[in-house]
């Protein structure tokens, strides 16, 4: 029997339905998506930190990080902003609309670095969609660990996602929320300024007993990773997840290669550690 | 490995009668450039010491096919592009680039196309002699101990033919008279003495096995700004090297129809401006210089994390090619040197 027989090929996308989309902000939107096979949609399982490729056929096909946590499974959620000819065409779908998907592609924030620790979570801008993921799965999981802080910076309120979900965490006592707009309104009650300087509202922790994961535009890892450093998390107990052209999501392609590193594979989640050897990773 | 002999003159009816085993495919001149094609009749074969200008990767790794179709039911593969074929006249150089290429493509998860191209396909290798910018004797590619079904050493008057695959004994077993399994010892002399003549042919070389501890070194070095600076971004180094394995994927309507058509994949080069833009309009590598290091630290240091050694196979190709002389001898040369070329 021939391979194409004995294989199923991985390029395959499978039809999902939107269930449920509303806008976050403006040109960017939440998307609830399900596997229109319904074993398949139970059965799909993840690690937050994954990605999926989306396809709407004749537009073409990207990597979208996936926002949802795989402890409340059958739904997919994405977040997406309007930014190219796909994400237009997206865009223009509604409820109940057919996308296709395959994945889940790369390896995920390492939990088993997590467990029984600290865990701080630091979201910058859009990078907030993908930490969404393990923040959820945190929360859910709530004895995996100990202290959770999530910092979250965005330009401005206008442009803060997930505002009412995000301000109601704010309110539980298992976790410390840390808000922060560089432009206030004369609404926001929050901190002002970029998201290194909510680091001063952090409690004093045990570095050795901490991992931190950083998401968000290329020009913040640096000023974030520097703020863990002052607290002497070690190299390798700091996460972070790197965007790339991807093509195929399963190492053929090559767009995203970095010396001899697939982001789409040994990645989207690398440490500091691992930036230090590879120059081009950050 | 078994290892027959075969008089030369049996050459041509040998093998015009593996037709049986697939469509004939070797090098052949098409408007006076050697390409590997499918082969009408045996006599368009051109066995040859120069190589086919596109690189074998191109019947395993098509320049641009049909992954899948869709409409409005959803996606469905297309294997078209997938037929048993015989490529005759393959060098050792090119059959290491596709062990290389296998590491890429047969690595979980399986590309199903390349695979399926893969083991419908039979190859015949045959020895060649170095030309001017043959590099495989520093690559350690000039030799193959593996990726053929039957093997051509190409002595005088006869051939030494190594059986590779139990499909080559099938092969051999079809004209079993034209082989001869008496090897004598002067036939082996023979052969050791093509090796040492062949050995001392080659005019140029360069320290591959140094390269990746160099490139390590030479990241920052400002020999990746001069080239850089005359690179022309054309993408035809990509084009021709045996191993350049990047590809992009297009969605294209069938013309009159809106929701029928086909995703395609194309050859693409890390050489292009666009190849690491992301939407939004950020590129990861928007220099020059930092797109033919990239392309280099495949062919001198790392190809894939598992992999086990560069990229490069010695063929020479980008030697030929490179409008403005960016090649792996050169690129070698300055980074050893820490010295740009002379103009």
């Amino acid at each position: 029997m021939s391979v194409t027989e004995t294989i199923a090929n991985p390029f395959k996308p499978k039809a999902a339905r939107i269930v449920r989309h509303y806008d976050l902000i403006e040109d960017h939107r939440f998307f609830q998506i399900r596997l229109i096979d319904m074993k398949k949609a139970m059965s799909f399982t993840y690690n937050p930190g994954q990605f999926i490729m989306l396809s709407i056929p004749g537009v073409g096909e990207a990597p979208f990080s996936i926002s949802s946590t795989p402890s409340r499974p059958g739904i997919l959620e994405l977040g997406v902003r309007k930014v190219g000819k796909l994400t237009e065409s997206l865009f223009q779908k509604t409820d109940n609309d057919v996308v296709y998907i395959r994945g889940p592609y790369g390896n995920g924030f390492k939990l088993d670095q997590m467990v029984n620790k600290d865990l701080i979570i630091v979201a910058g801008g859009l990078g907030v969609i993908p930490l969404r993921s393990i923040l959820y799965y945190a929360l859910d999981n709530r004895d995996m660990f100990k202290c959770i802080f999530f910092l979250y910076g965005a330009r401005s309120p206008q442009e803060f996602l997930f505002e009412r979900e995000f301000f109601q965490i704010k309110e539980r006592k298992d976790i410390d929320c840390l808000y922060t707009v560089d432009k206030p309104d004369k609404d926001w009650t929050e901190s002002v300024g970029v998201v290194t300087k909510l680091f001063k509202n952090l409690p004093k922790i045990d570095p050795r007993e901490t991992t931190a994961v950083v998401v968000g535009p290329p020009v913040m890892y640096k000023f974030v990773i520097d703020e863990f450093l002052k607290l002497k998390i070690p190299k390798n107990q700091i996460q972070l997840s790197l965007e790339r052209r991807m093509k195929c999501g399963i190492g053929k392609c090559g767009h995203c290669a970095i010396e001899h590193l697939y982001t789409c594979m040994d990645g989207p989640v690398f440490t500091y550690w691992d930036t230090l050897h590879f120059k081009e990773l950050i | 490995m078994r290892i027959l002999k075969m008089q030369s003159k049996f050459l041509e009816v040998f093998l015009e009668s593996l037709d049986k085993f697939g469509k004939l495919y070797g090098p052949k001149r098409k408007n006076d450039v050697l390409s590997y094609d499918r082969l009408e009749n045996i006599s368009e074969l051109v066995i040859t010491d120069e190589h086919p200008m596109i690189p074998i990767k191109k019947l395993f790794h098509p320049m641009q096919f049909t992954m899948m179709r869709f409409n409005e039911r959803g996606f469905e593969p297309d294997y078209s592009v997938i037929e048993k074929r015989v490529v005759i006249g393959v060098h050792p150089c090119e059959i290491h680039s596709l062990l290389r290429l296998d590491d890429v493509f047969l690595r979980e998860p399986v590309d199903p196309y390349y695979a399926g191209l893969r083991e419908n396909t039979a190859i015949i290798g045959f020895s060649c002699l170095p030309l001017e910018n043959h590099l495989c004797i520093s690559t350690d590619t000039d030799i193959v101990s593996e990726g053929f079904d039957l093997f051509f050493v190409n002595l005088k008057g006869f051939y030494l033919v190594w059986v590779g695959s139990s499909l080559g004994y099938d092969m051999i077993h079809e004209r079993e008279e034209f082989f001869d399994e008496n090897v004598t010892h002067e036939d082996i002399q023979m052969y050791v003495d093509w090796r040492k003549k062949r050995n001392k042919m080659f005019k140029k070389s360069f320290d591959f096995d140094s390269m990746p501890d160099i490139m390590d070194l030479s990241h920052d070095s400002e020999v990746w700004d001069y080239f850089g600076d005359k690179c022309l971004s054309c993408g035809q180094c990509s084009m021709v090297c045996p191993t350049c394995n990047c590809y992009n994927v297009t969605d294209v309507f069938d013309v009159t129809n809106e929701t029928v058509g086909r995703r395609n994949r194309v050859w693409d080069s890390c050489m292009f401006v666009d190849y690491s833009l992301v939407a939004g309009g950020h590129n990861f590598r928007a220099s020059r210089a930092d797109r033919l290091r990239l392309w280099y630290g495949h062919k001198l240091k790392t190809f894939g994390v598992d992999y086990g050694r560069p990229g490069c196979i010695g063929c020479g190709r980008c030697v030929d090619s490179c409008p403005v002389d960016i090649n792996v001898l050169t690129i070698s040369e300055a980074l050893t040197t820490e010295e740009v070329p002379k103009q």
